[in-house]
């Protein structure tokens, strides 16, 4: 099939991760950003800041005193009807975790890069998946992506997935810090009206009804029909309040993955079923679930021992929440042994992930046996070999049919 | 009150769907404010300081809007006559 842009319609640009998302927002008709700078993420602030000093797009930029501020802003910009977005990484997050709650309560479909980084302490500034552990439980969606040109891809369909009258909920969009953020990457990137059209044009809020005013308006603060947003709400309707959060949640499921089509009617890209992505899967003995950019280490090291044989297969999984729990037990269904690996894990738990493919894979009649690598905390390289001795140590479990540990940590020194 | 609703009914984003008039507060006091006609000025003390506001002024009198007045003492504390005083609403088994 021939996209409606082909490649040679579209613009070769040679960025790093953090660029590639400032230029994806750069095209994403943004009305507000408000973001403070945090390493692995500066970049993308700094990138989009110079955009909005040279004057190339209308975007108000509010250079905030923190995450608190900047997530604040954001809540009361998407409020405003404006369309919104900002950035972080680790602890700038943990800061923001209040209001990233409130967000999502008041169905502000808030876009957000979350540069992944580990969380102090010790502090450390490179890539775990940590911090986006840590806003599981938010009520955000949230994606993951494997290399540059996924990072530029997902920021503008962060927007409309966020924006879709199902869904209304905010996007945080997780790309690995350094890995992805500061590694450069040819990438394609779409003419600025393309992705104006793709985004339907400026934000438009949902209609909502309001009894006491008799008539349907536009969910957004405006002094013609005033609207109180987020009063105090107890055990009479708080409860009532959070169903519709749970089904727009589950709506998003099926809007990944139209609005993945669509991206890939429009640029040839895609990726996966717009929530996994699976390779190797349908007669692999050995499946690896993983997220993130070692998905990638993950892939190479799985081919080149598929050509020795070895039936072993990939899942990496993009829509993190909401959990693609059908589809990833569709794609475990055959396997014997599946190999989970966490970048971050809940202390006295497993890694997240792990606990998530549990679930998964507990309705099925024959379960797999399951086992938790936990890698990379940190920023600690996942390299080939590691996947090799994990790949190995899997092979052992199926071939023995006992697992010696649930959890086991690559790549650490005793 | 009307019936509470169920989550199909209600608007997005946690608005709510009527109007706060209809959530009387009133029943939160323990002791309400009553004022001595005789030594109120109509000064407007008490309706400025109201937090509320459940103090009416009819352009003639000030009262007291018992549906939502919380009974917190701000216009006893503040009125420059003494004129109202806190009454407790309730004084157990002796009435």
């Amino acid at each position: 099939m021939i996209p409606k842009v082909p490649l040679d319609k579209q613009i070769r640009l040679n960025v790093n991760g953090d660029e590639a998302v400032a230029y994806a927002a750069k095209q994403c008709l943004i009305d507000v950003v408000a973001a403070y700078p945090i390493t692995p993420q500066t970049i993308i602030v700094e990138k989009f800041s110079e955009f909005v000093a040279n004057g190339e797009v209308h975007t108000e930029f509010i250079a905030v005193e923190s995450e608190h501020s900047a997530m604040s802003a954001c809540i009361g910009a998407a409020a405003a009807g404006a369309r919104a977005f900002t950035s972080t990484s680790a602890q700038g997050l943990a800061l923001m975790v209040e209001t990233l709650y409130i967000a999502s309560g008041l169905r502000l479909p808030i876009v957000m890069a979350l540069v992944n980084r580990a969380l102090s302490a010790p502090i450390n500034i490179h890539c775990d998946h940590s911090d986006a552990y840590l806003m599981r439980d938010s009520g955000w969606i949230q994606l993951f992506v494997e290399n540059v040109q996924e990072a530029y891809d997902t920021t503008i369909q962060a927007f409309r997935i966020g924006e879709d009258e199902r869904v209304q909920l905010p996007v945080a969009v997780n790309l690995d810090g350094f890995f992805l953020s500061h590694t450069m990457e040819n990438i394609y990137i779409l003419p600025d009206d393309v992705v104006h059209e793709f985004i339907g044009g400026y934000r438009k809020p949902p209609v909502v009804k309001i009894d006491y005013l008799n008539k349907e308006v536009s969910y957004q603060l405006n002094p013609a029909y005033p609207l109180t947003i987020g009063p105090l709400d107890l055990y009479d309707y708080y409860f009532e309040h959070k169903i519709p959060q749970i089904i727009a949640m589950e709506n998003a499921l099926s809007v990944i993955k139209e609005v993945n089509e669509e991206w890939f009617a429009l640029t040839g890209r895609r990726y996966g079923n717009g929530l996994i992505e699976t390779t190797y899967v349908e007669d692999a003995d050995v499946i690896i679930v993983i997220m993130g950019s070692s998905a990638g280490t993950v892939k190479q090291v799985v081919k080149k021992r598929r050509g020795r044989g070895e039936k072993i297969g990939v899942v990496r999984i993009r829509s993190f929440r909401p959990f693609p729990y059908n589809d990833v037990a569709e794609a475990l269904r055959n396997a014997k042994v599946v190999v989970v690996m966490d970048r971050g894990l809940s202390f006295g738990s497993f890694g997240p992930l792990y606990l998530e493919i549990n679930a998964s894979i507990s309705d099925l009649s024959v379960k797999p046996m399951l086992l938790n690598y936990i890698y990379g905390l940190g920023g600690r390289d996942l390299s080939p070999e590691m996947i090799e001795r994990v790949i190995d140590e899997a092979t052992d479990v199926l071939k023995r049919g006992v697992i010696p540990r649930k959890i086991s940590f690559v790549g650490v020194r005793e | 009150m009307s019936e509470p609703r169920g989550w199909k009914n209600l608007p997005l984003g946690a608005l709510p769907y009527k109007l706060s008039l209809e959530y009387k507060t009133g029943d939160w006091r323990a002791e309400r404010p009553v004022i001595d006609y005789t030594k109120c000025t109509r000064c407007l003390i008490c309706w400025l300081f109201c937090p509320e506001p459940a103090i009416v002024w009819d352009g003639s009198n000030v009262m007291i809007d018992y549906d939502y007045c919380k009974g917190c003492g701000i216009c006893a504390y503040e009125c420059p006559v003494k004129a109202i005083s806190m009454v407790p609403e309730y004084r157990g088994g002796s009435g």
